[in-house]
């Protein structure tokens, strides 16, 4: 079904700790993001008010996808946006190839979109002779780099400010070396902007999709968003199969929080609303907008009760400025589209339990991420559960990939381990063991080690306290041990 | 090779297959409520509003040039001249623009301003001077339909007056808005316009010069979009 | 428990603090007795089955947890000197229990379970005296016990009753010390990287002593401050509470 590729998140992100570069970058960035989000909602009260509302948006939103869709296709059609759909990336690629192709176009510039990274857009369309230029400032910056985004909003945050002068000096035409952010920006700007004069067609990712008027929500700061989806003559826009909401006054909070949460920004300096190509009379805006709605896994997502939780995401990124593993191992450690916390729930669920099992392990179960999480999505539950999905294969559950990342091995474990610990005697016993000769444990053993790389072996106290207080109820209760 | 006819049949099975399985999936179920006190609690009186909207929008860069209805089409032209603008891009058929350049004319007339910033009409199809619009404009003029006072915005619905690349492309845009528009927040801006009900091909909602902060979270200013973003604030509250 | 304060309770010891903590355990005994409670220890007790649940073992975890829960038979409030231990039988259980045929049982016993600063606090409202030397200590705060059993400073406000101790902040208290259960040992890198982390936050604080209501992480940062070679000690907040406020 996938190309079986086993991925080790562990010696992934072994790798990026050793770079201390990296690690700072992360690290202060993170701290930053912290920071503004919690400056945004001074009134925990408030925001929890706001959280509840939003995830009661988005759980109805669910609740009734499937007429949503249909209704919002059906008001996107009446406003002359062309709608798409597509069970695979490989189908959403096609689609979008040959809209290209309809019209002769060459050239793409591209907003960003989470969706047409998972699709591999860019690759595809290089491969048939098209060329789709980022224009989002963090995703241009990786694009000349050749990597991917290292976070769903900004995607060139493992990089630092020299890092990025180097860069444009080697790769841009005429740039002279500057670690002047203004003038970097500027640079870009002067880049990208004869691109979007130039541009045959331009590409968008979707917010918010609002059913009862058909609309595509952009959420944005530069305005390269509007440069693409309103300068070239056609715009093609993508989006995953949840975004649908039913009103825009359902936009309205969900904005409001996603801003928030995102950056610590009160509010983006865009939100732009797009109901259909250039109207009679208008002199600007494209002739034809395209909507690609791309399943993907989703519909398997959402045939799960608890897994549909995971479709709520409004891609704020909050639960990875959160994650004290993200923050350590940045997001090109997880080799997939979606890093952090999200990535870690959303990822197995699309390519398969067992092929990412590491990932859904490569989690502390500390919360952080379910606690920031605007919509609430229960990530740490989530994970628990997937964790169970790789290794069993329950009756009616449709997770891919389920129960293919049992092992022999583990199962022996945790058998021995319930053996042992539902058998108080036996527990008695061990603990006994335990207690005398636990020091005697070398450091090396298996397990041990990985415990000793960075700690002192723990050493387990001369008697229990159940015995101790054996002893007290043998000796009448005296309260000295 | 794929042609837009195969594309579409795919994408009509690809359609029926999703669709039913997520019917499949079964939907339904009590739909939890949706409790708004949160949002209804953003309240103010207009004058607040105007300055809520107004502090809102100055701590992302948005710089404001005090107006009253008598004077606004002087005050635009006076921060043109200072600025030492070329040209101003407006809408000749929208209410505003209109006024901006009769006003802009009697003043000419009255041998005030030769030689300063011209009035550049947007009264062609863009494709007929896409390179001069985004190589040869200083600046764009737009009126507004309201305000957000809560975040700080202006509300922006492009038209065949007023069309859509006016308030991106120039370098600076300038922006009317009547203190008597400004909405307490989003969502009742969404309400009071009648947005959910019919919406134009593009709104939007503007808050400050376009900006990123993707080099190290410094925020720099004029990344693709207007590098200022200047709202002529008529005050006309003791009229409304 | 009727409005007035319960007379006995049952006392939960957790296996981390059986084997590796048992002075903490005493002292949250004595804690409670102090307080004018009868405690009840039931022999038996091994592990709430959190690291089976954990790794999705559930058939393990619950045959576990079963073994447990039917050591707490009478209607008494069950404390755990352990955030951790306790969010999983109070708020776990239920979700493990769910549509077992024992699941009312299991429900039932979970709502009768606290954590101890938490019952020290809300149920008993003790005060203290501080009988001890002025001390500086710096508080970490269990992530479990806060984000799952939903701790609200109930720790930190007995601390605060003690007159002599200064309670220096630690920085990004919230952040987890990297223990994770087995989380230590299948992600050792990342695991060992956070726990470096908040050993140098807590060095960073100039406390003599780090206080937590977990064992787990109790003894993840105890060690890595070991093998740092760091004056900072690490001690549980029950054995801390018992030293400052009663003399030997
Ligand atoms: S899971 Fe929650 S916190 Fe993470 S990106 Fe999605 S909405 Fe934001």
């Amino acid at each position: 079904m996938h190309a079986e590729l086993e991925v080790h998140f562990r010696d992934s992100a072994a790798k990026a700790l050793l770079d201390p570069q990296l690690r700072a970058n992360f690290r202060r960035a993170m701290d930053g993001l912290m920071a503004k989000r919690k400056a945004q909602f001074p009134d925990p009260a408030d925001l929890q008010d706001l959280r509840d509302l939003s995830t009661a948006i988005r759980s109805r939103s669910l609740l009734n996808l499937p007429d949503l869709l249909e209704q919002f296709e059906a008001n996107c059609t009446k406003n002359g946006i062309r709608v798409h759909w597509a069970e695979t990336c490989e189908e959403a690629n096609e689609l979008i190839l040959g809209i290209l192709q309809s019209k002769g176009a060459k050239t793409l510039v591209k907003g960003k979109s989470m969706v047409s990274e998972e699709m591999h857009l860019n690759a595809f369309l290089e491969q048939h002779g098209i060329e789709a230029l980022e224009s989002d400032l963090g995703e241009y910056i990786i694009q000349l780099d050749g990597e991917t985004p290292s976070h769903i909003i900004m995607p060139a945050i493992h990089k630092n400010k020299d890092q990025i002068a180097r860069q444009f000096s080697q790769k841009i035409k005429d740039a002279k070396y500057t670690e002047d952010v203004d003038e970097l920006t500027a640079m870009a700007r002067k880049v990208l902007r004869q691109k979007f004069l130039d541009a045959d067609a331009g590409l968008s990712g979707v917010n918010f999709a609002v059913a009862e008027t058909g609309t595509l929500c952009l959420v944005e700061n530069e305005g390269n968003g509007r440069m693409s989806t309103h300068v070239p003559p056609l715009h093609i826009a993508v989006m995953g199969l949840e975004k649908v909401v039913a009103r825009l006054e359902d936009v309205a909070p969900l904005y409001a929080i996603l801003t928030r949460s995102a950056t610590g920004q009160a509010v983006s300096t865009y939100f732009n609303l797009i109901t259909g190509p250039r109207g009679t009379g208008e002199k600007d805006g494209p002739q034809d907008v395209h909507l690609v709605i791309l399943d993907n896994g989703r519909s398997r997502i959402y045939a799960d009760p608890q897994l549909r939780a995971t479709l709520r995401c409004i891609r704020c990124g909050a639960c990875m400025n959160h994650c004290p593993v993200y923050t350590r191992v940045g997001g090109h450690a997880y080799e997939a589209v979606y890093p952090g916390p999200i990535g870690k729930i959303l990822t197995p669920q699309m390519e398969g339990v067992g092929v990412r099992h590491d990932l859904i392990h490569g989690s502390s179960l500390c919360g952080a991420c379910g606690e920031v999480c605007p919509v609430e999505i229960p990530i740490p539950e989530i994970l628990v559960r997937l964790r169970r999905e790789a290794t069993h294969t329950d009756a009616g559950s449709q997770v891919a990939g389920k129960g293919t990342g049992r092992t022999r091995t583990e199962d022996w474990a945790w058998r021995l381990w319930a053996g042992l610990l539902k058998r108080p005697r036996l527990y008695r016993l061990a603990a006994w063991f335990a207690t005398r000769f636990g020091k005697a444990l070398p450091a090396g053993a298996p397990l041990i080690q990985n415990w000793t790389r960075t700690r002192t072996k723990p050493v387990p106290a001369r008697r229990s306290l159940q015995e101790r207080m054996r002893s007290e109820a043998q000796s009448g209760g005296t309260r000295h041990d | 090779m794929t042609d837009a006819t195969t594309s579409s049949a795919a994408s009509s099975s690809a359609r029926a297959a999703i669709l039913s399985r997520l019917r499949a999936a079964g939907g339904g179920g009590p739909l939890p409520p949706l409790d708004v006190t949160v949002l209804e609690r953003r309240q103010w009186p207009a004058r607040e509003r105007m300055e809520r909207l107004r502090k809102g929008m100055e701590a992302v860069h948005t710089e404001f040039l005090e107006a009253t209805p008598g004077n606004w089409t002087a005050v635009a032209r006076a921060f043109c001249d200072r600025e030492g603008l070329k040209n101003l891009l407006y809408g000749p058929g929208s209410e505003a623009g209109a006024r901006l350049a009769a006003d802009w004319a009697a003043d000419r007339g009255a041998g005030q301003g030769a030689g300063g910033t011209q009035l550049m009409p947007y009264d062609r199809p863009v494709e007929a001077f896409k390179d001069e619009l985004f190589n040869g404009v200083d600046a764009g003029f737009t009126g507004t339909v309201g305000g957000v006072a809560e975040t700080g915005g202006l509300l922006l619905m492009p038209d065949a007056a007023e069309p859509r690349l006016m308030s991106l492309v120039p370098p600076i845009h300038l922006a009317l808005l009547r203190a008597s528009t400004i909405q307490d927040s989003f969502w009742s801006a969404v309400k009071a316009l009648g947005w959910g009900r019919r919406l134009p091909p593009n709104a939007l909602m503007i808050s400050g010069p376009s900006k990123t902060a993707d080099i190290e979270q410094t925020l720099a200013y004029g990344v693709h979009g207007p590098k200022r973003l200047i709202v002529i604030l008529v005050d006309d509250l003791e009229l409304a | 428990m009727n409005g007035s304060k319960p007379k006995k309770v049952y006392f939960y010891g957790t296996c981390l603090v059986d084997l590796f903590f048992p002075d903490a355990g005493m002292a949250g005994i004595q804690l409670l007795r102090a307080a004018g409670v009868e405690v009840v220890f039931p022999q038996g007790q091994t592990c709430c089955g959190q690291p089976a649940y954990n790794c999705g073992y559930w058939e393990e975890a619950r045959d576990v947890a079963r073994t447990q829960v039917a050591l707490f038979p009478e209607d008494l409030p069950v404390i755990l000197p352990s955030g951790s231990c306790a969010g999983m039988m109070k708020v776990h259980y239920p979700e493990l229990f769910h549509g077992q045929p024992d699941e009312a049982q299991v429900r039932a016993f979970s709502g009768r379970v606290y954590e101890l600063t938490q019952f020290l606090v809300q149920v008993l409202g003790v005060k203290l005296t501080d009988l001890g030397e002025p001390v500086k200590v710096t508080w970490h705060s269990s992530c479990h016990a806060v984000r799952d059993l939903g701790l609200k400073g109930e720790p930190q406000s007995l601390i605060g009753q003690l007159a002599n101790v200064e309670l220096a902040p630690l920085a990004r208290t919230h952040e987890c010390c990297g223990f994770g259960g087995t989380f230590s040992v299948r992600q050792p890198e990342i695991s060992g990287a956070m726990s470096c982390d908040k050993a140098a936050d807590a060095e960073a604080t100039g406390a003599s002593v780090l206080l937590s209501t977990d064992g787990g992480c109790l003894m993840n940062v105890n060690g890595t401050l070991e093998a740092k070679g760091s004056a900072l000690k690490v001690q549980h907040i029950a054995e801390f509470l018992w030293e400052r406020t009663h003399a030997r």
